[in-house]
């Protein structure tokens, strides 16, 4: 298997990232070597294994349904690029 | 003898007995950051007017008299992916170049508490992703010890700041071996706690299974006097452990007789260093003349774990990135056409090769058709490594071999090769995937530089980690080497 | 319609009523100011972690056992990736392949045939943003409160064969929602939700024809309305010799038609994996039994109940029980009067023949049980009769007053004294001897006018029966 610029564009795309032709040839490169070099995984049989995504037993850690104060709307709003009438602007969401 | 030769408990006591202030502590700091940063690279921002103005309401309380806790008035750095409110935040990325966090993260809130100072906040690679700091959109950080070489990352700064004696203890992260490799490279002493021990609210993540944060210090004894000050359950980390926290202090008795350490094969096999090797059998040497013993053990699957992490860092990784957007904070691009533009342009621009890279292969392994292959693969390899471990450990206290198969490398040397960059996290990967505790000291030079040894625990047994690295470095006094720094 | 058959499947999203938010502890109140509901977490700043609200679990696991599903033991929470400006982390907190429920069903009534509609699954989520859109469609403003709101999103089995069918499970699944007391259900404030997907085959064909999936339908008419429109199109495309292109289509309210969104190519890849920052959630037995202790009556078990214990019709009962508020109306009323009939009867005809000519909520009118079943008391012990009843009834619905107030304050009471009716009797029976005079010659009808003019004379209150009787005897006499 092996990463086309097709590909590139495809995932560059999900991730909205922008890449110049330059770079999609580059990652199209090594993301072939470290995903070929990501093959050796397949050397081992893992049928039955169960998948690690915690590595501590934890389960059920939740909080009571308890109302804390919101953020002060500078605070919300100290960051933002831009914003308008209490909210954050974006261009139009086009539907 | 200077000031930054001082352990912690030391500057403490000086403080208590008014030989010292913590002003003058503060303007050391910030004096020896002026002095040597423009060479070193290891502060993104720094803090000074507010330090200044900290350090003068202290002096007031110490001269109200009473006993004050142990990081009172110590002046600190912390890695700039750890937010801090009203302190610019920028993890090392153009993209969060303007961003002035509204929280304090979890551990920042405890240095508060226990009255630390913030002089600063520490380069870094980018959104934590390297091992050399040349990953910084800004500028890369220079290991103390030649300038020419890097000082590993990517807790770059952080290691740096502390070898080349600007601040008293820094904080980093470690993911895949971000505190320990540097530490490893600047000769300096570096602790990935067990994942869950150490709060990740306000951490900004790169890989959330794995992203610890640890202290880089001098000596063992600083890393302990950290650790105890921020360790701890937080209700806002669902993923923190509801553990008691020890006394890790009273751990350091200088007795590491009947210790049973494992010797992983796979550390000292192919790609390392010789004389990194040497330094790390004479290591064992010291601690077996103490009383340890050790065996050479195996923990096959280190072989794949480069793999397994990069694959599952990186699926991880593309998640929490994708925040990054533009709309709420950080640096929007100029001018977007619509929301596209904005969210493709924003991201592009403000982002450097290696993390646009890592989103990529994230990307792509989380991506329909590939998931099983990738991404859950890689989760069930992880298994397998973790109970490399477990089994170990079931025969051993501890497990120890070098922190890095090499010293540090010079700048420039791995660039455009990340798959070579990768493999330098061999040592640090594994017990990252097994969430186990890991600390590095130092353990001698190899032509000029330093070597790091890693000494690994079982979850949640730091007091045994930090107990036989303090009675190694009382031994051997590694950790005394200064760079020649002028 | 009659080649084809419809067969459509409901995705329905409601919004669980809990205090605070799913994920952080801000609050999930409607109404405030943009962005005055927000903190670091739901803003998704970086660095911050989510902490899962236990109330928003008991609650789903609560729906998802009301419509009889299987709940889990082991679930766990994945993250749905997707840039959209409503989305702040770019992605949401979502169940992808361990919903809390599944496999459960609930019962339907159209036509008076009983149907069992299957639920695919139950999962819990977060509910995401608000835009709005402004400078004449170039900018969109985001406003972030409603973002964590904790949410279930309910998908049914392709079981449903007609709008009405698709109305009539909206509306029992808003029923039982009700019930269970998890959430608001109000399709207008957006805490009900409901997304389709709709397709079409010739009888008889096994295989499902090409689906539409369509939104926007922001009322149980919406509902109904737009898969007919739907359903005729689709259609229409076939008797024309085309296909069905699978898309997603946006009902127009004002326009009473689907319309194509046309979504750009890139097909949805959400990229699903197990959220790192959330642990897993264990439903042993000692926690599912103690929420579903918690489950009331719900309303196939509340008609059962009225049609054996009060004797009322199959339909009778399904309209009290539809809607909770109703049928707690109907039970406060019972507390009352033991005429569960009369209760149900003055319901059915005056309560909700008011409320739908004003296009009001139960809630929005004074009216109680309490006092329904006091006013059917009085009609019982004859203090007033039933058509004074319908004037206090209108002053119990506009003014919340007791009943008794109302027929003092208005003097309504029913004139039952001999005396005074037979006084009453006498003087009309003086005052239109045509009418008398036609009775005697077997025109029976006349007694209508003359009752009318005694109860004209009486403004309504003199007892019915006894004018009758009486009027009888005088004009036999």
């Amino acid at each position: 298997m092996s990463i086309t610029i097709k590909d590139v564009e495809h995932v560059a795309n999900l991730a909205r990232l922008e890449l110049s032709e330059v770079e999609k040839e580059q990652f199209a490169g090594q993301l072939n070597a470290i995903l070929k070099y990501a093959e050796k995984l397949n050397q081992l049989d893992t049928d039955g294994i169960t998948p690690t995504s915690h590595v501590l037993p934890l389960a059920n850690v939740m909080r009571e349904d308890i109302v804390k104060p919101s953020w002060p709307i500078e605070k919300v709003l100290l960051n933002a690029p831009e914003e308008e009438d209490g909210q954050f602007k974006v261009p139009a969401v086009l539907e | 003898m200077s000031v930054f030769d001082l352990k912690l408990a030391e500057i403490h006591n000086r403080l208590q007995n008014k030989q010292l202030s913590v002003s003058e502590l503060v303007e050391h700091s910030i004096q020896r950051i002026s002095d040597t940063d423009d060479k070193i690279g290891a502060f993104l921002t720094l803090n000074e007017a507010e330090a200044r103005k900290e350090a003068q309401a202290l002096d007031a309380q110490l001269a109200a008299g009473g006993e004050q806790g142990l990081l009172f008035g110590i002046p600190a750095g912390i890695k700039d992916n750890i937010v801090t409110e009203g302190l610019r935040t920028t993890c090392g990325s153009k993209f969060l170049d303007n961003h002035d966090p509204i929280y304090d993260a979890a551990v920042v809130t405890k240095l508060r508490a226990a009255q630390s100072i913030t002089i600063g906040k520490l380069n870094m690679d980018e959104f934590a992703m390297g091992g050399s700091n040349e990953n910084s959109a800004y500028h890369p950080v220079r290991n103390p010890w030649d300038l020419e070489r890097v000082p590993g990352g990517s807790s770059g700064g952080s290691a740096a700041a502390v070898a080349a004696g600007q601040v008293y203890f820094t904080l980093g992260s470690d993911t895949g071996g971000s505190i320990r490799q540097p530490a490893a490279y600047c000769g300096v002493v570096g602790l990935k706690p067990t994942y869950g021990l150490v709060s990740r609210f306000g951490l900004v993540a790169f890989a959330s299974s794995l992203d610890q944060i640890g202290p880089i210090t001098k000596n063992v004894e600083d890393s302990a006097y950290v650790l105890q000050a921020i360790a701890g359950h937080d209700e806002r980390d669902t993923t923190s452990a509801n553990v008691e926290i020890p006394d890790y202090l009273s751990a350091l008795t200088g007795d590491v007789k009947g210790l049973r350490i494992g010797v992983p094969k796979e550390y000292l096999g192919q790609g390392i260093d010789p004389q990194v090797k040497e330094r790390v059998l004479e290591a064992l040497k010291v601690l077996e003349s103490m009383g340890a013993v050790w065996e050479e053990v195996s923990l096959p699957h280190t072989e794949y774990a480069i793999a397994t992490y990069y694959l599952l860092a990186s699926s991880e990784a593309s998640s929490n990135l994708a925040r990054f957007d533009g709309v709420r904070y950080g640096v929007r691009a100029e001018d977007p056409s619509n929301l596209m533009d904005l969210y493709r342009r924003s991201r592009s621009e403000g982002f450097g090769a290696e993390v646009k890279r890592r989103i990529m292969l994230g990307t792509y392994a989380l991506s329909s058709g590939y998931y099983d292959a990738y991404y859950k693969k890689a989760q069930q390899v992880r298994t397998l490594i973790k109970q490399d471990f477990d089994q170990v450990f079931e025969k051993f206290d501890l497990i120890i071999g070098p922190t890095a198969p090499t010293t540090a490398f010079k700048l420039g040397e791995q660039v455009g090769d990340p798959l070579t960059m990768y493999l330098n996290d061999i040592c640090t990967i594994p017990v990252s995937l097994a969430g186990v505790p890991a600390i590095s000291v130092p353990c001698g030079l190899a032509d000029g530089m330093p070597v790091g040894l890693q000494i690994i625990g079982k979850p949640f047994d730091e007091r045994t980690v930090l107990r036989a690295a303090h009675a190694f470095e009382s031994q051997t006094g590694f950790h005394n080497l200064r760079p020649a720094l002028s | 319609m009659s080649k084809y058959e419809t067969v459509v499947g409901l995705e329905v999203h409601v919004e669980l009523h809990t205090k605070s938010k799913i994920f952080c502890g801000c609050s999930t109140s409607f109404g405030a100011p943009p962005n005055t509901h927000t903190c670091p977490v739901c803003l998704g700043h970086p660095g911050v972690l989510p902490v899962l609200n236990r109330q928003a679990v008991e609650y789903a696991m609560k729906a998802a056992m009301a419509i009889n599903c299987e709940i889990a033991e082991w679930c766990k929470f994945d993250r749905k990736n997707y840039f959209y400006p409503d989305s702040p982390k770019a992605y949401q907190i979502s169940q992808f392949d361990q919903p809390i429920g599944e496999n459960g069903w609930i019962d339907i009534e159209v036509n008076g045939k009983t149907k069992r509609i299957g639920i695919t699954r139950l999962h819990l989520e977060e509910d995401a943003g608000k835009l709005t859109h402004i400078d004449g469609g170039f900018g969109s403003l985001v406003d972030l409160n409603r973002v964590g709101t904790p949410l279930v999103e309910i998908v049914s089995e392709p079981d449903i064969s007609s709008p009405e069918e698709a109305k009539a499970y909206l509306e029992k699944l808003r029923a039982i929602m009700q019930y269970c007391d998890v959430s608001d259900v109000k399709m207008e404030e957006g805490s009900l939700r409901c997304d389709a997907n709709i397709s079409i085959r010739p009888f008889g064909q096994e295989k499902l024809g090409t689906r539409a999936e369509l939104k926007n339908m922001n009322s149980f008419r919406g509902v109904q309305r737009g898969l007919e429109y739907e359903e005729l199109r689709q259609a229409d495309v076939l008797d024309g010799g085309g296909t069905v292109v699978q898309e997603t289509r946006r009902w127009d309210e004002n326009q009473g038609k689907t319309i194509s969104m046309r979504s750009k190519e890139e097909a949805h890849d959400y990229r699903y994996f197990p959220d790192p920052d959330l642990v897993r959630l264990h439903i042993d037995a000692e926690w599912k039994s103690r929420v579903k202790a918690s489950i009331p009556e719900l309303p196939d078990a509340r008609q059962a109940r009225y049609i054996q214990q009060f004797g009322l019709s199959s339909y009778d009962a399904g309209v009290l029980t539809a809607s909770m508020k109703l049928s707690d109306f109907f039970e406060e009323s019972l507390k009352h009067t033991s005429d569960a009939k009369a209760s149900a009867n003055w319901i059915m005809g005056e309560l909700l023949g008011y409320l739908n000519a004003n296009n009001l909520e139960l809630e929005e009118v004074k009216i109680t049980g309490q006092g329904l079943g006091e006013m059917i008391q009085l009609i019982e012990k004859g203090t007033i009769s039933s058509k004074i009843a319908k004037t206090v009834f209108k002053g119990l619905v506009e003014t919340g007053k007791s009943p008794q107030q109302i027929v003092e304050e208005q003097g309504l009471v029913q004139i039952s004294d001999e005396g005074a009716i037979l006084s009453i009797v006498d003087a009309i029976i003086a005052a239109n001897p045509q009418s008398v005079e036609d009775f005697r010659n077997g025109k029976e009808k006349a007694i209508g006018f003359l009752v009318g003019q005694i109860m004209k004379e009486t403004k309504g209150k003199a007892n019915p029966g006894m004018v009758n009787k009486m009027l009888i005897e005088r004009l036999n006499a």
